[in-house]
Formats: structure tokens, C-alpha cells, sequence
């Protein structure tokens, strides 16, 4: 699956950080932050970390995720509301369809935590 | 000698070696959007399209919705008026880029492997191909075909303008509900296969329903392609997808 695709765009992205350090760090944890509206499983991704570092100069290091709620906000409550994924979108107050969304869709590598060589 | 000391402050006493953390640990922020490069692609292949003044349709559905049925029914219906070529990213469909070539149009079929969706990469090599086969600045509109999922496709931008989602009305009225990420994205969603509707215990009202829930925006047709039902509504929505995006171009010109 495409857990496989991002995992490779994560690694490289790291990759690209830890060439460009003049003492190359060890790199203990690496946080993500991945939104509930998105189509990424935390789940596979962790799976595909595992088996895709091994050997790499990431192996050994742990894969932290964030899932962030999706949050919306209703216009006509002027409120935020924690829509119910999979089931109920639209404001659970006043039926209004989700037109904003605060947060869930974020799909970023936040930081890692490295130990100096 | 001890008066100079007193005048400024002491120097930092040298720790002694036992005291320096061996292991000193910091945090590194990165802050970098997951699907950066593929976003980054994106942007390139739009930069194309609108070099050559094309509108880009990104076609989505799971599999078997009626995607390549219905792009032979649009190749039919608006040849005549725009000049179409499809980029093909159906692994399994080989047979589709042959089905579509009957009607004269550039096809160029991509090979996916085994991915669950296009790349901006993978679009980026048809697109090369579309330039160096064909004169592109012809063209007034490509239609991609993604591959067949619900999923993902939602989330990986090939550099199109505009987002369609097909779903037939064999899936079941719960189908955006459960995959809202691509009914959130679609700027028109077309409900297939309505010709199937009165055999089956389907309502077309509860699904449209749902999709608003999630994308109140969204442009909705019925249609099958089988009756040609409905079809009218959908061309004239692509025509005018077309002529908005050539006067956005000409406007930044
Ligand atoms: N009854 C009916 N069948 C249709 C209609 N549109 C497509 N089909 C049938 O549905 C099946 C799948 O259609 P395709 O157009 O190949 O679907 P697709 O989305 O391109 O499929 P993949 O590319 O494999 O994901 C075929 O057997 C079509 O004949 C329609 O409007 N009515
Ligand atoms: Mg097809
Ligand atoms: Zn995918
Ligand atoms: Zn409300
Ligand atoms: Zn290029």
C-alpha cells in the first residue's frame, strides 16, 4: 500500500537532513504527526518503518506518532465540533454540512530526537 | 594579580572531563509535509498544462465505478468541441487505453506496478510522452484515469484542475461516509450506473446526502453511461470546467 510510498518519502526526507549534519547524530525517535482525515493508517506506516529501516542508519530507531482529531468548525454555531469519521460529518447541533476544517489533515514529520555522536 | 580577577567575571571553570555528557541528546525539527515531493511534482505537471493552455480532469472511483465507460461516452459526446487526449494509469487496463483509441484520441497508458495510486511522478513520464508524440498545445483537455481505489487517490495530486469522483450505484449509499477523504476533495461526483437503480434497494437522495455532509460544494450528477441518462449535465459541467480554467490562464497571462 501507499504506507510503503510515504515511509520511502520519510526516510528520504531524513536522510537528506542527516547527510547534511557535520557529525552524523544517532537518531532515537522520529515524530510524525498524522491527522485523522487523511488516508494514511498509523498502523501500516509503523509496520512499513520497521521492516524498511532495517539496516539503514535509521534501524533501531522508534517511530512516534500524533494522530490529531479532525476538529471542524460550524459557521452558524460559530463552534467547533469533533465530527464522527465514518459515520457523521455535519454539525451535530444544527445538521450544517462540515465546511471547515480546524485540524486532521496534517501529514508531516514534526522532529527527531538524536543523540550527538 | 588577584585584583584583575575581581574586575570582571571569573571565566568558566573547565568541567572535568567526567562531567561532559557523553551522549547529549537534542531535538532536530523538521516540519516537513509527507507528501512534499509528491505536492512539488504536482505543481510541475500543472506548470505544463498551463504552458499549453490544457485542463487537467483527475477521474476517480473504486474499481470497476465506470470510469473508462464513461471517458468512451465523453470522448463520444465532446470530441467534437474539445480536443481530448487520456492519460491511461489503470495497471489492469491495457485493454481500456485500446478501448479508448478507437475514438482517435492520443492515449497514453502508464504503467503503475503495483501502486495503489498515480504519483505526480508517474504522470509527469505520461505527460513527457504526451510531448513528444503529440502536439500538446492542440489539446484543450487531458483525463486522467487513476487507478481503481477509494482510498488514496484523493491524496496524491497529478497536477490536474479539477477532481472527479465516480460512484456507482452498486456500492451502497455508506461508501462516502466511509471514505470521506476523496468525497471531501471532488469538485463533482457523478453517481454511475443509474440505469442498475431500480433493481437494486438503493436510494440516490441518502448518497447525495452524505456526500454534502462531507463537501457541500460539490457538483453532482446521475448518470449512466449504458442509457446515456444524464450525460448531457456532465459535458456541459467539463466544457465549463474548461472555459473557466482557459480564462483563469488568460487572466494571469
Ligand atoms: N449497467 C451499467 N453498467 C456499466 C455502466 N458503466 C460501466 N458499466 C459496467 O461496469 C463495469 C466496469 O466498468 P469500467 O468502465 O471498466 O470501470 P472502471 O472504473 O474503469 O474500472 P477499473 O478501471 O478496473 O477500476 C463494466 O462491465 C461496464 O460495462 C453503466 O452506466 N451501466
Ligand atoms: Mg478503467
Ligand atoms: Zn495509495
Ligand atoms: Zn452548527
Ligand atoms: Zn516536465
Amino acid at each position: 500500500m501507499h504506507e510503503t510510498d510515504m515511509t520511502k518519502a520519510l526516510i528520504v526526507t531524513i536522510q537528506d537532513w542527516w547527510d547534511a549534519q557535520p557529525e552524523r547524530p544517532t537518531i532515537q525517535k522520529v515524530h510524525l504527526i498524522v491527522g485523522a482525515f487523511t488516508c494514511v493508517e498509523p498502523a501500516s506506516l509503523q509496520f512499513a518503518f520497521d521492516v524498511q529501516t532495517q539496516g539503514t542508519f535509521l534501524d533501531g530507531s522508534e517511530l512516534v506518532i500524533k494522530d490529531i482529531p479532525l476538529v471542524a468548525h460550524c459557521h452558524t454555531c460559530r463552534a467547533d465540533y469533533t465530527p464522527d469519521v465514518g459515520s457523521q460529518y455535519a454539525c451535530p447541533t444544527c445538521n450544517s454540512p462540515m465546511e471547515d476544517i480546524r485540524s486532521g489533515r496534517e501529514l508531516k514529520i514534526d522532529r527527531l530526537e538524536c543523540v550527538a555522536a | 594579580m588577584e585584583r584583575l580577577y575581581k574586575r570582571g567575571p571569573l571565566p568558566p571553570a573547565p568541567l572535568p572531563l567526567a562531567f561532559i555528557p557523553m551522549h547529549q541528546t537534542f531535538d532536530a525539527a523538521i516540519e516537513m509535509n509527507l507528501l512534499h515531493a509528491n505536492q512539488r511534482g504536482a505543481d510541475h505537471n500543472r506548470a505544463h498544462f498551463d504552458e499549453w493552455g490544457i485542463t487537467c480532469i483527475n477521474l476517480m472511483s473504486s474499481p470497476g465505478a465506470g470510469k473508462t465507460q464513461l471517458l468512451e461516452s465523453t470522448l463520444k459526446g465532446l470530441e467534437p468541441d474539445l480536443n481530448i487526449a487520456v492519460i491511461e494509469g489503470d495497471m489492469t487496463t491495457e485493454l481500456d487505453a485500446d478501448r479508448l483509441r478507437q475514438y482517435g484520441v492520443p492515449v497514453i497508458a502508464i504503467n503503475t506496478g503495483r501502486s495503489c495510486h498515480l504519483d505526480s511522478k508517474m504522470v509527469a513520464g505520461g505527460i513527457h510522452q504526451l510531448q513528444h508524440s503529440h502536439e500538446p498545445t492542440t489539446l484543450d483537455l487531458v483525463v486522467v484515469e487513476n487507478v481503481g481505489n477509494l482510498v488514496c487517490p484523493a491524496e496524491f495530486e497529478v497536477g490536474e484542475h479539477a477532481k472527479v469522483a465516480l460512484l456507482s450505484v452498486t456500492e451502497g449509499e455508506d461508501k462516502p461516509l466511509k471514505y470521506p477523504v476523496m468525497f471531501r476533495e471532488a469538485d463533482c461526483l457523478l453517481i454511475t450506473k443509474t440505469d442498475l437503480a431500480p433493481y437494486l434497494d438503493v436510494d440516490l437522495d441518502r448518497i447525495e446526502a452524505n456526500v454534502r455532509q462531507i463537501n457541500p460544494d460539490v457538483a453532482i450528477f446521475r448518470v449512466s453511461a449504458k442509457t446515456g441518462t444524464g450525460l448531457t449535465a456532465w459535458f456541459e459541467w467539463v466544457q465549463q470546467t474548461v472555459m473557466n480554467q482557459t480564462n483563469r490562464l488568460q487572466l494571469t497571462v
